[in-house]
């Protein structure tokens, strides 16, 4: 029996300011995590990075980061990825103020 | 201070146009980020998690007013007001867009400064004694030498491809606050038997995955000698270094590997080659550099403004036990300027900051500033005369901290909350344990003692040389803390030993504080320090209070 598969969102770096963004389904980059894909089909995701690898001109370093479903959308399971959807936590900068 | 020749400022000056057209043709998409990454990685520019980061170089960690303030410009208008002050005497800004560096790097140009080699497998910025040129204890400012290496690693054609990064750190004194032995070649000033002066050469040294303490592969190497030699270390390294594993391609794994005995004889060969090619043009060079470091005319007046504030005002007096060191010049002082008051981020400077200092190194410290390792910064000429007047001018700018030396100078890395490579926090872990020994007021009854935290394995905040060392690790998608202790980055240089179990992030400050609150019932007296009482007694009693207590719950 294959392991089943985490959910995954697409995120990487907007090329021009270098802030974390997140694909969504309508093939939108969103500053907000809520706003991104979640895939829960493997085969599917590899196309959704395929497609984000092909975005060179707009995000530098696409990748699959396991996520969950939350109440107003994808949320992260893994801290580091919950740190990108709210920026720094010694200041008010990034994400947290921005949104 | 070394002022820019024609050729370094046309140099700087070509590079920034081609990194501005880089730029513009990345944006435009003529280039990809395979193509771009080690262009703008030449130039200093990171992308980290929440935007890029432009790491800029401060060689030898010396700044002058003007180049000071215009750090505070560019935190201004392109960043978000401030600066961050790094171990390798660097300053980063972590806020820049893609399309402002190039205007960024046009406005260090103006005033002499750049990014170029903070970043890739070359020789990064030299790092040098934060108190060159002035501490009492120096051989000799080892600066003009710092700088003659500059200019000669700078765009080297032979090692712009190094199997991995290589920093080179000198100081002029016997007391070593450079971390000498844990750089990839350490320079210390020494005299031979008929006392003259050269260098003790140092190989093989680094933090990181695989901390090592270098090896001496010379004890006396002539002045002159210094370049043809540390490019036979370099020719050797570049030859013999692993390409295979990024984790085994720092030069100490190479002298480890090969044997300190045979690297030896690698580079004697190289030098035996190279050294003939040095006709001398070097020493004009480093004697033209020498004259551009000629110590200030320092002023001979009476100290007495300085004893009335120091018999009247106990900040004044706190601030100048702590935050004062000893000055070559009769009546002068070193001011280190403590960028870590309780709760604040370590080494973070904002743009008035800046301000204030350069307007005080104007006014009264002869027009020099430094960045110390500790992220820190030195005014380091000051006469004692005038220490009242800088210390109400440091308490209005928010920089009058009196705590050099203490629990709460601590390094930390910027760790989760900035950097890609990072697998925990720092910063707040930073500013927790501060706090906290604020709160419980026996920062001045500890006495010396040396905290250092890194947010991953890379150790940027030193904390293998901490006397008390934090290492943030992921464990199982949990911030967990592993404490060294026994660390010292000085001429007694040791690295630290694991405790035990890690801590998760709510149990690393109460573990501080139990070992804290240990050292102060086992040392034999006041005088005895954190570090001393360490290596009189080892680890058993340490590990004691952090694991037999009832708080065994906290570790994991």
């Amino acid at each position: 029996m294959s392991r089943a598969f985490t959910p995954k969102v697409v995120t990487a770096n907007r090329l021009l300011e270098g802030d974390a963004v997140w694909l969504t389904e309508d093939d939108r980059w969103s500053p907000d995590m809520a706003q991104a894909e979640l895939i829960d089909d493997e085969a599917h995701a590899a196309i959704r990075l395929l497609h984000a690898q092909g975005q060179r001109d707009l995000v530098v370093g696409p990748y699959l980061a396991d996520a969950r479903a939350g109440t107003n959308g994808p949320e992260p399971v893994h801290f580091r990825e919950a740190f990108r959807t709210r920026g720094p936590s010694n200041y008010a900068h990034g994400k947290q103020v921005e949104l | 201070m070394y002022r820019y020749t024609d050729f370094d400022e046309a140099f700087v000056r070509t590079r920034v146009a081609q990194f501005r057209d880089q730029v513009a043709r990345r944006i435009d998409g003529s280039l990809t980020e395979d193509e771009f990454r080690p262009l703008r990685l030449m130039n200093g520019l990171y992308l980290q998690l929440h935007a890029y980061m432009l790491r800029v170089a401060i060689p030898y960690g010396t700044l002058n007013p003007d180049q000071m303030r215009q750090l505070a410009m560019i935190a201004d208008r392109w960043d978000k007001g401030y600066g961050h002050w790094t171990t390798r005497q660097n300053i980063q800004f972590n806020w820049p867009k893609l399309e402002d560096v190039p205007d960024m790097l046009e406005a260090l140009a103006d005033v002499g400064m750049h990014a170029i080699q903070t970043s890739g497998n070359t020789i990064r910025n030299v790092t040098a004694d934060h108190f060159a040129g002035a501490a009492a204890d120096e051989i000799a400012d080892p600066r003009p030498v710092a700088e003659l290496l500059r200019q000669w690693s700078t765009d080297h054609p032979e090692f712009q491809f190094l199997p991995r990064k290589f920093k080179i750190a000198i100081t002029g004194s016997p007391n070593d606050r450079a971390v000498t032995r844990a750089h990839d070649i350490g320079l210390r000033m020494v005299r031979n038997d008929a006392g003259e002066a050269g260098f003790e050469v140092i190989v093989g040294g680094g933090l990181g995955r695989t901390p090592m303490e270098g090896k001496v592969i010379r004890d006396f190497l002539p002045r002159a000698d210094l370049l043809p030699y540390v490019e036979a270390v370099l020719a050797a390294y570049n030859l013999m270094g692993r390409r295979d594993n990024k984790y085994k391609a720092r030069i100490k794994i190479t002298v480890f590997e090969n044997g300190i005995d045979s690297f030896h004889d690698a580079v004697e060969a190289n030098f035996a080659k190279i050294r003939p090619r040095f006709t001398g043009v070097d020493q004009e060079i480093l004697t033209a550099i020498e004259a551009q470091f000629a110590p200030p005319v320092f002023a001979d007046r009476p100290e007495a403004p300085f004893d009335a504030a120091y018999a009247t005002d106990p900040v004044f007096r706190a601030w100048a036990d702590t935050n004062l060191a000893a000055h070559k010049a009769p009546g002068h002082a070193i001011v280190t300027v403590s960028f870590k008051a309780p709760g604040a981020t370590p080494g973070d400077a904002t743009s008035d900051q800046m301000r204030a200092l350069a307007d005080l190194a104007e006014t009264y410290g002869y027009g020099e500033l430094r960045i110390s390792h500790e992220q820190n910064v030195i005014l380091p000429h000051v006469h004692k005369a005038d220490l009242p007047a800088v210390h109400a001018a440091l308490k209005s700018a928010g920089i009058a901290t009196a705590n050099v030396g203490l629990v709460s100078d601590i390094i930390a890395c910027p760790g989760m909350d900035y950097c890609a490579l990072a697998t925990a926090r720092s910063i707040p872990i930073a500013q927790e344990i501060a706090l906290r020994f604020e709160e419980l007021q026996v920062e001045h009854e500890v006495g010396p003692l040396k905290i250092k935290i890194s947010g991953c394995i890379n150790a940027c905040g030193h904390h293998h040389v901490g006397h008390i060392g934090i290492l943030g690790l992921d464990r199982a998608g949990v911030e967990n803390y592993q404490i060294t202790l026994g660390g010292d980055h000085t001429e007694r240089f040791a690295i630290g030993e694991k405790t035990g179990p890690g801590f998760p992030a709510e149990g690393i400050v109460p573990a501080i504080e139990r070992l804290v609150l240990a050292y102060l019932d086992l040392r034999e007296h006041r005088e005895e320090s954190f570090i001393e009482t360490f290596r009189r007694l080892g680890m058993a009693p340490f590990k004691a209070a952090l694991y037999d207590s009832e708080d065994r719950a906290d570790a994991a």
